[in-house]
C-alpha cells in the first residue's frame, strides 16, 4: 500500500507543471482578450477620468508582470482574488457554485450511465437487430440536439403544458430555505438536516435538468459500452468461458462486462470533465446557479480574477478526476499499474 | 472519497462564514397574497450604488431601500398605464424646501418623522455624509452629481439637525431633479461611520452587503447570482404604505424560461419583457397576463454617423442616408410596434420644444439618390455599420434592414458585430465607429440635457465626433436655464433645428420599456431609471 500511495503522490506532483502552465495561460489570455474591465465597471455614464479612476482602483494600471506576481502571491496564500462583477471573493463564489454544478453533473452522469450501459450491452449482444438500431437512434438524437433545445423542450412539455414538473427556478423552490450548508450538495445537506420536505423539493427541481444532461451524455457512454462489449464478446477468454459451459449471465456480466468496463470508465472521466464546462447552457435554461454561467458572465465582464479562478479550479478538478479514474483502473485491472 | 472530505471540511469553514447571510423566512411565508415574485434577466452585484463596479440592475435596490430628499411624482398616460412625472417633484425626506432669490442656495427642511431602520431620526448630518460620499467616490455617481452642479463636499452644509443646505456655483434647473435620481440616497451615517476604517473611510466594504437606510423596504436576503428578497419596513411614513409585504426578485437568465414562468403564474412580474413577447402574451393568456409600458423619456434609438470619417463629414451625404432608412420596417421588425416613431416630421424648423420629436425625414429613396448625386457620390461608396451584440435584439434587425436599404442607393454596407464588453470603448471612448447604432437616454428629462451628452464635442455619448460652435454655445447657455425663461424656448428650438439639418444622429424611434404582470398586480409605473419601484405595487386578493 505504501508504494501505491507513493505512486499516487508522485502522480500528483507530475500534475504541478500543468497547473502552473494553466495559471500562466489563463492569466495571459484573459488580459489579451478584447474588452476592458475598467470601462465595464466604470458604468454607464463614465468618462475618461472616471474610467482611469476605476482602473487604478482595480490595480489594472500596473504592468502585467507585476500583476502576475501579485496574483500568484495571493494564490499561494489562498486568496484567489475578488470577483469584480459580484463583489464577492472568488473562492466564496466557486465554493458556492461548484457544488451546484457538481450535483447536477454527477446525477446527470449517473442517469446516463444507468441508461447507456444496459443499452450498450443489449446492442452489443444483439448486433444488427432492432435493439441495436434503437440504441443508435437514441444516441444520435441525444448528441445532435443541443442541450438548451432539449432543456427548453422538456420545460415546454413537462412544465408549461402538463404542469408536472416544478417551475425551473433553480435548485430549490422560492419558498423553501436552503438546507444548512455542510457540503453544498443540497441532497446530502437535506439528508443531514433530516428535512424530508426540502429533500423532496431538491429532488423535484433536479429531475428535468439532469435528464437533459443525461440525454446528452448518453451518446459517448453507450457507444463506448457497445464497442467495448463487442470487442470483449469476440475475445478468446469469452469463447473459452462459453465452451466451458458457464451460464449466459455469468459470461456476459462477470467476464465480458468487467473487461469492457475499463475503456468505459476512462470515457466516463472525459465525459464528466466535458459536461462540467458544457452544462452552462442547461444552467442558463433552468436558472441553475452553477459554475458554467458564472464563468460566462465573468468572461463577458472581463472579470479577470473570476475567469482565472474558474480555469484553475477546472484544471484542478480535471487532474483529480483523472487521477481517481486511474486509481480505480489500477485497482480493478491487474494489468494496469500506476507508472507511465 | 478524498474530494468529498476536502469539500466537506472547506464547506464547514465557508458555511460558518455564510451563516450571517441566511436570514430565515418561514416556509409558510405569509402566503402568496402578500408576496410578489419578480423574475429578472440580470442579477445585482452590490447593495451599494456608490461602489465601483455596481451594475445597473443594482440601482433597483437603492430605489426601494433608501430614501432621498425628494422624489418624482407619478402620472397616468393615455392608455391608462402609470409613469413617473418628470415635472412633479414631491417631498420624501425633505418635507419642504426653499430656493434663494439668486437661485444659488437650496435649503431643505427635514421631515421630523423620517427615521432610519434602527429607529434613529434622519438628520442633516446624515444627509451631508451621504452626499459627500456620492461626490467623493468617483465613477458614475460623481458624474451624475456633477450634472446637477454638485461636485464638492463644501457645497453641502448641515445647518442644524433638521436643516440641510446645498450651495451652487450658479443657479440650475437640473439640481432639484438630480436630487430625485437614485444616486443621492441617504445613509445612516452613524452606523456607516462605525464600520469605516482608515483605509475605507466611506464604509464601502460594509455597505456593499449591509445597507443602512430608512427606506420603505429592507433587504432580508441576498443570494448572489440567484435572488434577493425585500421585506416591507412597517415604520416607513414618508409615503403611502406599500401594498406588498415581501418581494422576491429571482434571477432567471433564459428569456424563454421567464416567459414560461409568468404564463404559468409562478412569477407575478416580468420586468423588461422583449417587445415580441409583450405583443403575444396578452392574447395568449386570455388577459391573465397584462403588459404595462411607456416610452423611455429622453431616449432615442438612432443611427449615428461619425464625422471623422469621409464621406460622413458631408452634410448632403448624411441627409441622403436619413432619407434612405426604412423607418416603418424597422419599427415593425425591431420594435414590434413598441416604439414612438421619430420620423416623418412636417417642418425643417421645429415648432415646439417637445423632445424627442419626429425629425423631418422619411423613407424616400429618390430624394436620397438626388442628395447623394449633389454630394458628388452618385456612384455610392462602401462603409461599415457597427452594432452592439449585447443589444442584438433590436440592433441586429435594424442593421440588416438599413444595410438592405442603403444598398438600393449605392452604399455598400458591411456589418460589424461588436461584443457588449468592447462596445463602449469602441463607440463612446475611442469614438472610432464610422456608422453605428446608438441608444443614449438621459435621466433628466430636458432636451438640452440630451444635447449636452450627445451633441457636445468630446462628450461621452457624442460618438459622431460632431463639432458645432453654435451648438456648444447654445448648450452652455441653456443647460442651467429655467424652462420658464424667455430665451429657453428659442434656444432649444434652434438646437433642434440644427440637429434636424445636420443629422449626425438620425433618430429612428423612441423605445418603450414594457413589463408583463399577472392580472392581480397593480400600481406598476415606468421610471426613467428603467428599474422596478416596488413601493407602489399592490396585489389584489389572489
Amino acid at each position: 500500500m505504501n508504494t501505491k500511495l507513493y505512486k499516487i503522490g508522485w502522480r500528483l506532483l507530475q500534475a504541478v507543471p500543468s497547473i502552473l502552465g494553466v495559471i500562466i495561460i489563463s492569466f495571459v489570455l484573459t488580459r489579451a482578450l478584447p474588452g476592458d474591465p475598467a470601462v465595464y465597471f466604470a458604468g454607464a455614464m463614465a468618462d475618461k477620468e472616471s474610467i482611469e479612476q476605476v482602473r487604478q482602483a482595480l490595480g489594472l494600471d500596473r504592468s502585467w508582470i507585476e500583476q502576475f506576481f501579485i496574483y500568484v502571491g495571493n494564490l499561494v496564500q489562498g486568496d484567489w482574488g475578488q470577483s469584480l462583477k459580484t463583489g464577492q471573493p472568488v473562492t466564496e463564489e466557486l465554493l458556492k457554485r461548484l457544488p451546484a454544478s457538481l450535483e447536477l453533473t454527477i446525477i446527470g452522469l449517473g442517469l446516463a450511465v444507468l441508461a447507456a450501459v444496459p443499452l450498450g450491452i443489449l446492442a452489443a449482444t444483439n448486433p444488427g437487430s432492432w435493439v441495436d438500431h434503437i440504441c443508435r437512434l437514441l444516441v444520435t438524437a441525444g448528441v445532435s440536439l443541443p442541450t438548451f433545445f432539449t432543456g427548453l423542450f422538456l420545460i415546454y412539455i413537462f412544465y408549461y403544458l402538463l404542469g408536472w414538473s416544478p417551475s425551473p427556478l433553480g435548485r430549490l423552490d422560492i419558498f423553501y430555505l436552503s438546507p444548512s450548508h455542510v457540503t453544498g450538495f443540497y441532497i446530502i445537506d437535506s439528508v443531514i438536516a433530516g428535512d424530508l420536505e426540502i429533500f423532496l423539493g431538491v429532488l423535484a427541481q433536479l429531475v428535468l435538468p439532469t435528464i437533459t444532461l443525461g440525454l446528452f451524455a448518453l451518446a459517448p457512454i453507450a457507444r463506448m459500452t457497445r464497442g467495448a462489449m463487442l470487442g470483449a464478446l469476440s475475445s478468446d477468454y469469452v469463447r473459452t468461458a462459453r465452451a466451458s459451459g458457464l451460464s449466459k449471465s455469468m459470461v456476459l456480466l462477470t467476464y465480458a462486462f468487467r473487461n469492457a468496463s475499463l475503456p468505459v470508465l476512462t470515457t466516463l472521466g472525459m465525459v464528466f470533465s466535458f459536461l462540467l464546462g458544457a452544462n452552462v447552457l442547461v444552467e442558463k435554461v433552468f436558472s441553475w446557479p452553477g459554475i458554467g454561467s458564472f464563468a460566462i458572465e465573468a468572461l463577458i465582464a472581463s472579470d479577470y480574477a473570476a475567469v482565472q479562478g474558474f480555469v484553475l479550479s477546472m484544471a484542478l478538478l480535471f487532474v483529480t478526476v483523472n487521477l481517481t479514474i486511474d486509481v480505480i483502473l489500477a485497482i480493478t485491472d491487474p494489468r494496469v499499474g500506476l507508472e507511465e | 472519497m478524498k474530494r468529498r472530505n476536502f469539500l466537506k471540511s472547506m464547506g464547514v469553514a465557508t458555511g460558518a462564514s455564510l451563516l450571517p447571510f441566511l436570514k430565515y423566512i418561514p416556509v409558510e411565508a405569509a402566503g402568496r397574497k402578500d408576496t410578489l415574485v419578480v423574475v429578472a434577466a440580470n442579477g445585482i452585484n452590490s447593495l451599494d450604488l456608490h461602489r465601483k463596479g455596481t451594475n445597473r440592475p443594482s440601482y433597483q435596490v437603492t430605489v426601494n431601500i433608501y430614501d432621498r430628499l425628494v422624489r418624482f411624482g407619478v402620472k397616468k398616460l393615455e392608455d391608462g398605464s402609470l409613469a413617473y412625472d418628470s415635472t412633479k417633484i414631491e417631498p420624501e425626506v425633505a418635507e419642504s424646501w426653499s430656493i434663494s432669490k439668486d437661485g444659488k442656495t437650496l435649503t431643505f427642511k427635514i421631515n421630523p418623522k423620517a427615521k432610519f431602520w434602527d429607529g434613529t431620526p434622519v438628520t442633516a448630518q446624515d444627509i451631508k455624509w451621504s452626499f459627500d460620499r456620492a461626490v467623493s467616490l468617483g465613477g458614475f455617481p460623481a458624474v451624475q452629481m456633477k450634472a446637477g452642479s454638485m461636485t464638492k463636499p463644501e457645497q453641502f452644509i448641515a445647518v442644524d439637525d433638521k436643516t440641510f443646505r446645498i450651495k451652487l456655483p450658479k443657479p440650475s434647473k437640473l439640481t432639484l431633479p438630480d436630487l430625485a435620481v437614485p444616486i443621492p440616497f441617504i445613509i445612516n451615517s452613524t452606523v456607516a461611520k462605525s464600520k469605516a476604517t482608515a483605509k475605507d473611510p466611506w464604509a464601502t466594504e460594509y455597505l456593499h452587503k449591509n445597507p443602512a437606510g430608512s427606506g420603505a423596504f429592507k433587504i432580508v436576503r441576498w443570494d448572489p447570482g440567484q435572488q434577493f428578497v425585500y421585506e416591507r419596513n412597517e415604520d416607513w411614513v414618508l409615503g403611502p404604505k406599500p401594498g406588498v409585504k415581501r418581494v422576491i426578485v429571482r434571477e432567471v437568465p433564459s428569456a424563454s424560461t421567464r416567459r414560461a414562468l409568468i404564463e404559468r403564474g409562478d412569477a407575478d412580474l416580468y420586468m423588461d419583457i422583449p417587445a415580441k413577447d409583450s405583443q403575444e402574451i396578452v392574447s395568449k393568456t386570455g388577459g391573465k397576463v397584462k403588459v404595462s409600458g411607456a416610452p423611455i423619456d429622453n431616449c432615442l434609438h438612432v443611427l449615428a454617423l461619425n464625422l471623422k470619417y469621409k464621406p460622413f463629414d458631408n452634410i448632403k451625404v448624411r441627409q441622403a442616408i436619413a432619407y434612405a432608412i426604412p423607418y416603418g420596417d424597422i419599427l415593425k421588425a425591431a420594435a414590434y410596434g413598441r416604439g414612438k416613431p421619430m420620423f416623418g416630421g412636417k417642418d425643417m424648423k421645429p415648432t415646439s420644444v417637445e423632445w424627442p420629436q419626429p425629425f423631418p425625414y422619411d423613407t424616400n429613396l429618390e430624394k436620397a439618390k438626388v442628395l447623394l448625386a449633389e454630394a458628388g457620390m452618385s456612384d455610392g461608396f462602401e462603409t461599415t455599420l457597427s452594432y452592439n451584440l449585447g443589444l442584438a435584439a433590436w440592433q441586429e434587425p435594424t442593421a440588416l434592414l438599413i444595410q438592405e436599404s442603403l444598398k438600393k442607393i449605392g452604399i455598400k454596407v458591411k456589418l460589424d458585430k461588436i461584443p457588449g464588453a468592447s462596445w463602449r470603448t469602441a463607440a463612446l471612448v475611442k469614438k472610432r465607429l464610422p456608422m453605428h447604432l446608438e441608444n443614449f437616454g438621459g435621466w433628466l428629462n430636458y432636451p438640452d440635457y440630451y444635447f449636452f451628452w450627445a451633441y457636445k464635442y468630446g462628450h461621452l455619448f457624442n460618438s459622431s465626433n460632431y463639432k458645432n460652435p453654435e451648438i456648444e454655445k447654445l448648450v452652455n447657455d441653456t443647460l442651467h436655464m429655467e424652462v420658464t425663461d424667455k430665451q429657453y424656448e428659442e434656444n432649444v428650438k434652434r438646437m433642434i433645428g440644427i440637429a434636424f439639418a445636420d443629422v449626425p444622429r438620425i433618430p429612428i424611434y423612441q423605445p418603450y420599456l414594457d413589463s408583463a404582470m399577472r392580472a392581480p398586480v397593480n400600481g406598476y409605473a415606468s421610471w426613467f431609471h428603467r428599474q422596478l419601484d416596488v413601493r407602489s405595487i399592490t396585489k389584489a386578493g389572489v
